[in-house]
């Protein structure tokens, strides 16, 4: 399938008091057609900035992208001014934050708000974005959506909140869904009804879905592809089952291993990696997991290493070892 | 008292709390957080409470260590009804039960250097002073994996990972017998998590404890757990030893919960069936009659809106609160 966006080389920085805070630092990533992409990553890894740095929704400053290049529909969207932007963001790549509450006007009324992107990106009349917000309303679970178009967020409960924030999203049929936790706000049960939602919506709807999430169990049952995220770097990139089978970073490797899994009969002391996350306060000539890092050797320390093919097709580690044999590659 | 022995027992324990509905509505609405339980807690045992948002876990675990006084119901330790204990009374009890929180971010004094805070309870209860609280309390922080170097510093030089160790070492300053570790992982990043499970893990099996070991994340509490009991709305629906629980779960509430937590293995996402169950959960200020999950069970009769499900022994240890319980076996 052809590549619907095409990332390289993006970086970007934040000007903090305590200086440069190198929070992406040349991530590069393809996204095709009907695919979901899964990222995660820990808290502070870049998975957010490096997907607000391609819609422009990143504050300026004390932010700043300082390279990289990103191809959408023969553009690059890191050269667009506002306006262009404007086209392309909720329209045809649109958004679904982490916390739908602080997502909504408190005082417009759910009709209105879901209406709106349709409204702006079709000029389309009140009735007709008002018809169409009840379809997806209806589309994402809501019951009585007719009705419930003058009721204000804060009548909805979490979950449905994040039900219409999807709707919201949806509306303008976008080739690209950018989904950054919409779901950790959420109880499991409601969990579970958003992501079999979204399973349901992108066969009908034929689009491809960039999911971020720490949740390693969201993506596994999700995504066709993940791209695992450390200290601003893509450190491991691979087809959903070949990162789970057969890890290759040794940082994937220790996050999987820290998991507790409901499927053991035994009882199994977890893993755990040692040490903290980097500060992003310096931009490493070393290897950034190599503080933590129990396979590293004499080369870790001088050198990053850049993502390598180095188990199959199409999945990349960016490490000098062969954490199977312990041995440099 | 020997490992394995009732420690403590919760019986017929209510805790509501009145909403105020301004000045002079006189609404005797009420928030019905805990709505009668019953448990035992073994000496030396991990007794895992799970449920979503709200059900009252933390309330129980609150209302267990008197911090807030039961509505109703006894609470048993050492021969004494805790419920029934005032004044001085309840505090020389009180040191014996101790509680880790959520946020390791609030619950720290940010002006207190960590020395103080770990001091603090020794002086409350008048255990050591001066020197031999030092020597204490440098001994707790090298128990938590902390250097005692850091005596001095304050609770925002610490990771999160790291602040919970704190408050870790702070609740073991009286050598408590019971600790009620309310989420005490919830806010830390995946690869911390179990770096503080660990240390849990290794303080109970060295020291004896006895943890109430409240969470979200079913696959954690599975993993240190001996027995776990789920809440919904303000009760107890089922408990039982972990293996039995996640094996043979009767309770149509349970099945659900656990069918809806993401595994870390995409070759078992792919095969499993989901129990997705419709809308929200209702109000604890005017609960469903008879069964509070009647709303959303699949299997609901006419009965369970009529009366309430006697919390009974189904099978031997096997604790749950359905109708039907003897047919979802
Ligand atoms: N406006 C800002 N000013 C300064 N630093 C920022 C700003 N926004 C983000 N950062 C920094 O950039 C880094 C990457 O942040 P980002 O939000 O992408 O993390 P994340 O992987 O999405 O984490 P989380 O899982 O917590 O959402 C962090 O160190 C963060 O502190
Ligand atoms: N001090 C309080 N005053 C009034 N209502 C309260 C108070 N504490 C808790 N509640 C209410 O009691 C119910 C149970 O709350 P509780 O905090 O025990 O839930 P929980 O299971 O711990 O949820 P979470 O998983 O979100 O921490 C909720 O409806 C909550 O709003
Ligand atoms: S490059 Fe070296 S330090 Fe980095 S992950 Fe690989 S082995 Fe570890
Ligand atoms: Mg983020
Ligand atoms: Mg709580």
């Amino acid at each position: 399938m052809p590549d619907l966006l095409e990332v390289k080389g993006l970086e970007t920085q934040f000007k903090t008091r305590e200086g440069i805070i190198h929070a992406v630092n040349g991530v590069s990533f393809n996204l095709k057609e009907g695919e979901t992409l899964g990222i995660v990553g820990e808290s502070g890894c870049g998975k957010t900035v490096s997907m607000m740095s391609l819609l422009g929704l990143i504050p300026m400053p004390p932010g700043k992208i300082v390279a990289g290049e990103a191809w959408f529909e023969g553009k690059d969207l890191l050269k667009m001014n506002n306006e262009e932007m404007r086209h392309v963001r909720g329209s045809k790549i649109s958004v679904v934050f982490q916390d739908p509450m602080t997502s909504f006007n408190p005082v417009l009324t759910i009709g209105k708000q879901t209406a709106e992107p349709y409204r702006i990106h079709n000029n389309a009349s009140k009735g007709e974005a008002y018809e169409r917000a009840v379809k997806y309303l209806e589309l994402v679970g809501i019951a009585n959506a007719k009705e419930r178009l003058n009721d204000y967020p804060h009548q909805f409960s979490g979950g449905m909140r994040q039900r219409v924030m999807i709707a919201m999203a949806l509306i303008c049929e976008p080739q690209i869904l950018i989904a950054d936790e919409p779901t950790t706000a959420l109880d499991v049960t409601i969990q579970a009804q958003i992501i079999e939602l979204m399973k349901d919506l992108r066969e009908k709807l034929g689009m491809s879905i960039i999911w971020i999430t720490h949740d390693l169990g969201i993506v596994a049952g999700l995504a066709h592809r993940v791209n695992v995220m450390y200290g601003g770097y893509i450190i491991e990139t691979a087809p959903v089952k070949g990162l789970y089978s057969n890890p290759q970073h040794p940082y994937t490797l220790g996050l999987l291993g820290s998991l507790p899994r409901m499927d053991e009969t035994e009882y199994r002391r977890l893993h755990s990696i040692d040490g903290l996350p980097p500060t992003l306060l310096e931009r490493p000539s070393y290897c950034p997991f190599e503080p933590r890092c129990k396979f590293a050797v004499e080369k870790c320390r001088h050198s990053n290493p850049a993502l390598q093919e180095v188990e199959g097709e199409g999945h990349f580690a960016a490490c000098w070892v062969n954490p199977k044999t312990g041995k440099e590659y | 008292m020997a490992k394995g022995e009732v420690l403590l027992q919760v019986k017929d324990l209510f805790k509501h709390f009145p909403i105020n509905q301004g000045l002079f509505s006189r609404s005797k609405s009420k928030v019905h957080a805990v709505d009668g339980i019953s448990f035992d807690i073994y000496d030396g045992e991990t007794l895992g409470l799970v449920g979503e948002s709200g059900c009252g876990k933390s309330t129980t675990g609150r209302t267990i260590l008197q911090l807030y006084r039961p509505t109703a119901g006894e609470v048993l330790f050492d021969g004494d009804n805790l419920a029934k204990l005032k004044g001085e009374d309840l505090r020389r009890k009180r040191r014996y039960l101790q509680m880790i929180f959520q946020d390791p971010y609030a619950s720290l004094n940010p002006r207190m250097t960590v020395g103080k805070i770990i001091g603090e309870p020794m002086d409350i209860h008048n255990t050591l002073k001066g020197k031999a609280q030092l020597e204490r309390v440098e001994e707790l922080l090298e128990l938590v994996g902390l250097n005692p170097a850091f005596l001095n510093r304050y609770p925002h030089e610490f990771s999160g990972g790291q602040r919970q160790r704190i408050g870790v070492a702070r609740a073991l300053a009286l050598q408590p017998k019971l600790i009620v570790c309310d989420e005490p992982i919830s806010a830390l990043d995946v690869s911390i998590q179990a770096q503080v499970v660990n240390l849990l893990e290794d303080l109970q099996q060295n020291l004896g404890l006895t943890y109430l070991f409240i969470a979200h994340d079913l696959s954690m509490v599975r993993h240190i757990s001996d027995r776990i009991a789920v809440m919904y709305l303000g009760i107890i629906v089922e408990l039982a030893d972990r293996n039995t629980l996640y094996a043979k779960p009767i309770h149509p509430y349970t099945k659900a919960l656990l069918s809806a937590v993401p595994f870390p293995d995409p070759f078992i996402e792919e095969k499993r069936k989901r129990i997705i169950l419709e809308g929200d959960v209702p109000s604890p200020v005017n609960p469903p009659s008879g069964c509070r999950f009647r709303t959303r069970c699949q299997y609901a009769k006419e009965i369970c809106a009529a009366e309430k499900p006697v919390f009974r022994e189904v099978e031997p240890h096997h604790f749950v609160a359905c109708h039907f319980s003897d047919d979802l076996k």
